[in-house]
């Protein structure tokens, strides 16, 4: 007898959601974010629906924070795989110059990434997004359904989400309504390391260990990635051997100093530090309960 | 135990190695707010070593805010979720959460023991291999330890542990333990459970949770990771049954690549094995199984693939693709279990939208046998199934699926009803098996047909269906129709909601229940009547929207005509034509429509009168104006 590893249970799961929503919504989309999820969540659409590309776009709600590799990678990596890749920026953001240094990492969020996202499903009317979303990251998150409920107005109500039984996913909804999709529900950080590995998926070079300049703020070492990061009177630059466990606008993400540039080695760093990888995240720092507002205002 | 820190220090790629061959279990736990649960899984996640640094800080920080152990740590902190259900101190949703040892990848479903969340716990089952029932030595069976295992029983589970915890408060006594092991058996007998270990514990303390400890060495079974790493997992039994795969979707990128993609649900597949495809009966042969890696030589349980077949028969979402040997069986009607899972009561009669594996359908209970107590286990009589009741029904579909028994298929015999007006998942049900009846009753083929009998009377037959508040003007404007129409030289009848209640439905009420039996058998002796060639009218409050959509998809496209006569609630109660406004607001009559009573007005009828500001004459000539307008009369 034959058994199906953990990787394997992962994989035909990921895939059986993706096309329930292929086959029961109008107008799906999955949202790119150019993280290591992101590029699993890809790479299972691209297996769920081969010999085909996948039939839907994808969507990167930009903040223009990101770093530049990360926008070198995205670009790319549309371009390689035959998918529309849409791009939205929060136009009143540009206009008001919205940005981690003036508005804190709060506002920014807000305006870029919880709104931005919003105008652009609207934009767009999209009635389902793919998000790379997974339960283990973050304890309010583990109980999160599968298939997500927004109201037109793109809130999330906990106290009204739908049961989930055996492989059975209810996706009817209003007019105006949508569908937030989580195929990665169910994976780990070591399971999407393991599976990036193995399956030798492509992932933003960030994640590897090498000479980058960076400064010390408040104890989190930030990449000065372009000549727009103000430095502070005295504040020098210095090159470091570092990486990052995850990748969001440049000046909100910590970077670790590190040794670890081969995936093994990543891998190894992850199991013997014992840090879990929201911590480089400095939104999640404003308040205990913090994601799950974020959550219910519509950030994914 | 857990990631052995010496092979990922020295050997990180043996380790990866070792670790890509891992199994999945998926478990559930339950037990009451007190038993221990949620320390338990968090000791579980603790002990696997998966717990990060920054995550112990915020559960220290926590276990002073919220904690209940004093100064020891608080591992039920780790688990406990969203913020509100933080400060109530207890778990209200499932929750799942992830650990994993050299051998196996674990899935925790984590629901709450309370009475009110049996949807819960019936979901969190329903993707479980096994499952911990926990119970407090101190207290023993308690009637919510019945209830979970019937549960379980219900859902399924084949493999189920009684975890009896807290052993560190009965002095870790053997006897006590005995005690509670012959008291279970005895009740699981009465539920045909089979395969029970029992384990006494002590999550605080950890006995026998990863090793034995040396409290209870009269203890010699398998401590709880040993038989979690262990246990059978479901797949592995389903991959010697019949194989089914519910089609998902066509994928027909080319001309030359017709695939059916699916999750095999049972068995086995491989090239050249011949299939028929279910409910259509039709069959060929596998031609390849494609995956993105490339074509498989045999396929499993659990896979998700593209089949691709020999010849081009027409195959779409909702098939399903079975061993031409035992292929599923189809049939319309079914005995079934059914737990309700929503506020709004299930009623007999209504229609919802049923999924089946990849297949929706209309369905509709036509009868609750019987419904089960799930703490005393008896049967009562039930006209309905309110939130977290479990019954014993028939159903009925409005066309042949094809399934299996759950009991011997959870993914082609377990399905979900949606309310057809919110789109809520209101209930979960698994098939028993199909009546035989929905295979002996055929349609008799009539020559003379609907259009014949109107062409006789030279006119289209049409419902025109009146719905609107009690004293709203429904009898009056149909009645003053009526005369126009017949003065014309139609054929009509009139179908007036106070006459049918005094024949054929006199042995109804005004429960919801009975409403909508009340509705649906006027819709089908309008039916017929429309059959015979006639225009119908009817004046029913008919309140719901589910029961009016009913009526209309008993008819032909345009066929239904919808008059909503919308008069405001303060006039029709001022009119008060029979007194039973009156009546209604002394308390002396229940369920009065307005009152105590939902009215759900028609959100696009065909037809909307604003009939506090017409004659019945203006009203009447609307609904002619209508009828012309549509070409339904000259």
């Amino acid at each position: 007898m034959t058994s199906l590893t953990h990787l394997q249970k992962l994989e035909a799961e990921s895939i059986h959601i993706m096309r329930e929503v292929v086959a029961e919504t109008e107008n799906p989309v999955m949202l790119y974010s150019v993280g290591k999820d992101s590029a699993v969540m890809l790479h299972l659409a691209r297996k769920a629906f081969a010999p085909a590309p996948p039939p839907f776009p994808l969507l990167h709600v930009d903040t223009r924070w990101k770093f530049r590799a990360m926008y070198a990678f995205r670009d790319n990596m549309a371009r390689e795989m035959g998918m529309d890749l849409l791009v939205h920026i929060n136009p009143e953001g540009v206009e008001k110059d919205i940005n981690p240094f003036t508005h804190g990492s709060a506002i920014h969020t807000d305006v870029m990434k919880t709104e931005g996202l919003k105008q652009a499903l609207n934009e767009y009317g999209f009635d389902a997004a793919f998000g790379g979303a997974r339960r283990d990251e973050e304890k309010s998150r583990a109980k999160e359904r599968m298939f997500s409920f927004r109201t037109a107005q793109h809130r999330w109500d906990p106290k009204n989400q739908r049961p989930e039984l055996w492989r059975l996913y209810n996706t009817r909804k209003h007019k105006g309504e949508s569908i937030r999709v989580f195929p990665l529900s169910n994976w780990t950080e070591l399971d999407i390391w393991q599976y990036i590995y193995l399956q030798e998926i492509p992932i933003v070079p960030l994640y590897y260990a090498a000479e980058r300049p960076v400064v010390e703020r408040d104890g989190a070492l930030i990449m000065v990635d372009d000549d727009r990061m103000p430095l502070e009177p005295g504040e020098v630059p210095m090159m470091r051997k570092v990486r990052f466990r995850t990748l969001g606008c440049y000046p909100l993400t910590g970077a670790i100093e590190s040794e670890a540039d081969t995936l093994p080695a990543i891998i190894q760093e992850m199991l013997l530090t014992r840090t879990s990888e929201r911590q480089g995240r400095v939104i999640d720092h404003d308040s205990a309960a913090s994601m799950e507002k974020k959550k219910q205002e519509g950030y994914f | 135990m857990a990631h052995a820190s010496d092979m990922i220090a020295g050997d990180i790629e043996g380790y990866l190695k070792a670790h890509e061959h891992k199994g999945l279990l998926r478990f559930i736990t339950c037990g009451s707010v007190d038993d221990g649960k949620s320390t338990l899984i968090g000791r579980l996640l603790f002990e696997s070593k998966l717990l990060f640094e920054d995550q112990l800080a915020a559960i220290e920080a926590d276990s002073k805010k919220y904690g209940t152990q004093g100064e020891e740590m608080d591992f039920a902190l780790l688990v406990d979720g969203l913020a509100a259900e933080r400060e109530q101190g207890i778990t209200i949703d499932v929750a799942y959460r992830f650990f994993s040892t050299d051998k196996r990848k674990f899935i925790v479903a984590d629901t709450p023991g309370h009475e009110q969340y049996t949807r819960n716990m019936v979901t969190g089952a329903s993707t479980a291999d096994a499952a911990i029932l926990m119970v407090d030595a101190r207290h023993g069976i308690l009637t919510q330890t019945r209830r979970h295992s019937f549960l379980m029983s219900l859902i399924g589970i084949r493999h189920i542990v009684v975890a009896i915890n807290k052993m560190d408060l009965v002095d870790y006594s053997k006897a006590r333990f005995d005690q509670i092991v012959d008291e279970y058996r005895a009740f699981a007998k009465q539920l045909g459970l089979e395969d029970m270990t029992f384990i006494p514990l002590s999550a605080l303390k950890g006995d026998n949770v990863i090793e034995h400890g040396h409290h209870m060495p009269w203890y010699h079974g398998p401590t709880l990771m040993g038989y979690l790493e262990t246990v059978e997992v479901d797949e592995e039994r389903l991959q010697h049954t019949p194989f089914r795969m519910p089609v998902q979707w066509v994928n027909r990128p080319h001309l030359d690549f017709r695939g059916f993609t699916g999750l095999i649900a049972s068995g086995t597949v491989k090239p050249g094995d011949a299939i028929r495809v279910q409910p259509s009966g039709k069959t060929s042969h596998i031609k390849r199984i494609f995956t993105y890696d490339g074509d498989l030589e045999q396929a499993i349980a659990g896979q998700s693939v593209t089949l691709l077949l020999e010849d081009e028969i027409d195959i779409s979402r909702g098939d399903v693709i079975s061993g031409v040997d035992a292929p599923a069986e189809t049939a319309d009607q079914f005995e079934t279990t059914l737990v309700w899972m929503h506020d709004q009561p299930l009623l007999p009669g209504r229609p919802y939208l049923m999924k089946l594996g990849t297949q929706s359908v209309s369905a509709t209970v036509s009868q609750i046998k019987y419904q089960v107590n799930v703490n005393t286990l008896e049967h009562a009589a039930a006209r309905q199934l309110d939130l977290n009741g479990i019954g014993v029904c028939t159903l009925s579909l409005s066309k042949p699926v094809a399934f299996d028994p759950y009991q011997e298929n959870a993914d082609t015999g377990g399905y979900i009803l949606i309310d057809r007006m919110t789109n809520n998942t209101v209930g979960a049900g698994m098939l028993h098996f199909a009546l035989r009846r929905s295979q002996n009753i055929h349609m008799q083929h009539v020559d003379i047909d609907k259009q014949a009998r109107g062409i006789a009377k030279g006119q289209k037959p049409v419902l025109l269906w009146f719905t609107g508040l009690s004293g709203a003007g429904k009898s009056t404007i149909a009645n003053r129709v009526e005369k126009k129409l017949h003065a014309a030289g139609q054929h009509t009848y009139l179908l007036d909601g106070d006459n049918v209640r005094h024949g054929l439905n006199r042995d109804l009420g005004f429960t919801d229940a009975d409403r909508v039996e009340n509705i649906r058998r006027v819709a089908e002796v309008a039916r017929l009547m429309v059959d015979a060639g006639l225009i119908v009218l009817t004046a029913f409050i008919s309140p719901f929207r589910s029961e009016r959509r009913m009526a209309r998809d008993l008819m032909e496209e345009g066929e239904f005509i919808e008059i909503f006569v919308d008069t405001p609630l303060e006039v029709a109660e001022e009119r008060d034509p029979k007194g039973l406004y009156k009546k209604a607001r002394r308390g002396e009559l229940k369920n009065f429509t307005g009152i105590d009573s939902a009215y759900e007005a028609p959100e696009d009828p065909e037809l909307h009168l604003q009939a506090a500001k017409l004659s019945t004459e203006e009203a009447a000539d609307a609904v002619i104006a209508l009828l012309r307008e549509r070409q339904l009369i000259g």
